[in-house]
């Protein structure tokens, strides 16, 4: 039953968040100031999910095979390599290197 | 999907080129189709961590179907799997789904949605659908983009999550497959696109750092949204900068529109194919 309590409150919060954005007056971003804020906001908050979920688990920080998966796909970035690719590759590196570290 | 295209335009080699907005047209449904597709992969990841979590099948979908939006979900089962309470782990996930706010802020702009709509489009508001939409010159392109990412992710994004609960036994541990790397590797293709300018690559440092040195201290979630604080720092900085070199007399109104960044001009779309 809690979870289903967690889902529902996570549900409702997550959706309110997104429809606030959608339907703040648009006057608010006119000054080039907020405009600016606006455009950085999700690099920052893509930077910290990118390494947070790369160099932690569970709360802890680590160094593992995700490492050297991320390291990859951000070499098949700078390549343009298709979107598709790049999380391929992340995928099957991580996955290869775990297999290396227990053969 | 590219080659039925292709194939498509061979049956009438003769008739007129495709005009410029059919060409562009199809680059952002091919631009938003692979998206869909990628995150189809941490879809399946997601289905079997909840299952691994302790998640039954039913509450798995329902989190991929209401929630939407990957790292809350991610951020909710972590919590729930560590023994967290139930409220103290939405209230992570939560935070995580704050920044999707300040998407729909940019797309409310770009989009123009007619009120009606609002409601159904603000469910689709995530990582994704921004990366695509604000890659977006027209508005004819950003709707189209927003509606092709939106649907595609969202239809795939539950299949998956379905097809990864009930595998999640057969497959047994996830990390093996290296399925815990698809997240985020989403985030860093979304992310690479927009780091164009010399602000943008200094916020991206700077949220890295708060983001990672805040999180084996601070509860789930409550990081990510300090590492938000990046934009604003540097943007001040930045600003302080530019107004003391405007003092000396070397101002350069050229340079501070570069860093205002027009990020979205260029080949932005052949970062995703």
């Amino acid at each position: 039953m809690s979870v289903w309590i967690a889902i529902a409150a996570t549900a409702i919060g997550c959706y309110a968040a997104k429809l606030l954005g959608l339907s703040v007056p648009e006057g608010l971003l006119e000054r080039p100031v907020v405009k600016r804020l606006v455009t950085l906001l999700p690099v920052a908050l893509l930077a910290a999910l990118t390494a947070q979920q790369t160099f932690s688990t569970g709360g802890a920080l680590v160094l593992d095979a995700k490492a050297l998966g991320l390291s990859a796909a951000a070499v098949a970035l700078l390549l343009r390599a298709p979107f598709l690719i790049v999380i391929a590759v992340a995928v099957l590196v991580t996955a290869g290197v775990r297999a290396l570290g227990q053969a | 999907m590219t080659p039925v295209l292709e194939q498509k335009d061979a049956s009438q080699p003769q008739a007129d080129p495709p005009s410029a907005t059919s060409l562009q047209d199809r680059a952002v449904i091919r631009d938003a189709l692979g998206v869909g597709v990628a995150v189809g992969l941490s879809g399946f990841a997601f289905g079997v961590t909840a299952v691994g979590a302790g998640l039954s099948l039913p509450q798995t979908c329902a989190l991929s179907l209401f929630v939407f939006t990957g790292a809350s979900q991610f951020a909710l089962v972590g919590a729930l799997a560590a023994g967290g309470s139930p409220l103290t782990a939405a209230a992570g996930a939560f935070f995580l789904g704050v920044r999707n706010t300040f998407y729909g802020l940019r797309l409310a702009t770009l989009l123009r949605l007619p009120r009606l709509v609002r409601p159904l489009a603000a469910h689709m508001v995530i990582d994704e659908t921004a990366a695509v939409t604000l890659a977006q010159e027209s508005r004819r392109s950003a709707r189209l983009g927003f509606t092709v990412t939106g649907v595609t992710i969202f239809t795939l994004w539950n299949l998956t999550t379905l097809l990864g609960a009930m595998g999640a036994d057969a497959l047994g541990d996830t990390e093996r497959w290296g399925l815990d790397a698809a997240g985020p590797a989403v985030f860093l293709a979304l992310l690479a696109p927009m780091l164009r300018t010399a602000v943008a690559r200094a916020t991206a440092a700077l949220a890295v750092v708060v983001g990672l040195g805040l999180l084996p201290v601070l509860p789930g979630g409550v990081p990510v949204l300090l590492a938000a604080l990046a934009a604003p720092v540097v943007l001040t900085v930045q600003g302080l900068a530019f107004a003391r070199r405007s003092r000396k007399g070397g101002g350069e109104p050229v340079q501070e529109q570069a860093a205002e960044g027009t990020p979205r001009k260029g080949p932005e779309g052949e970062e995703h194919r």
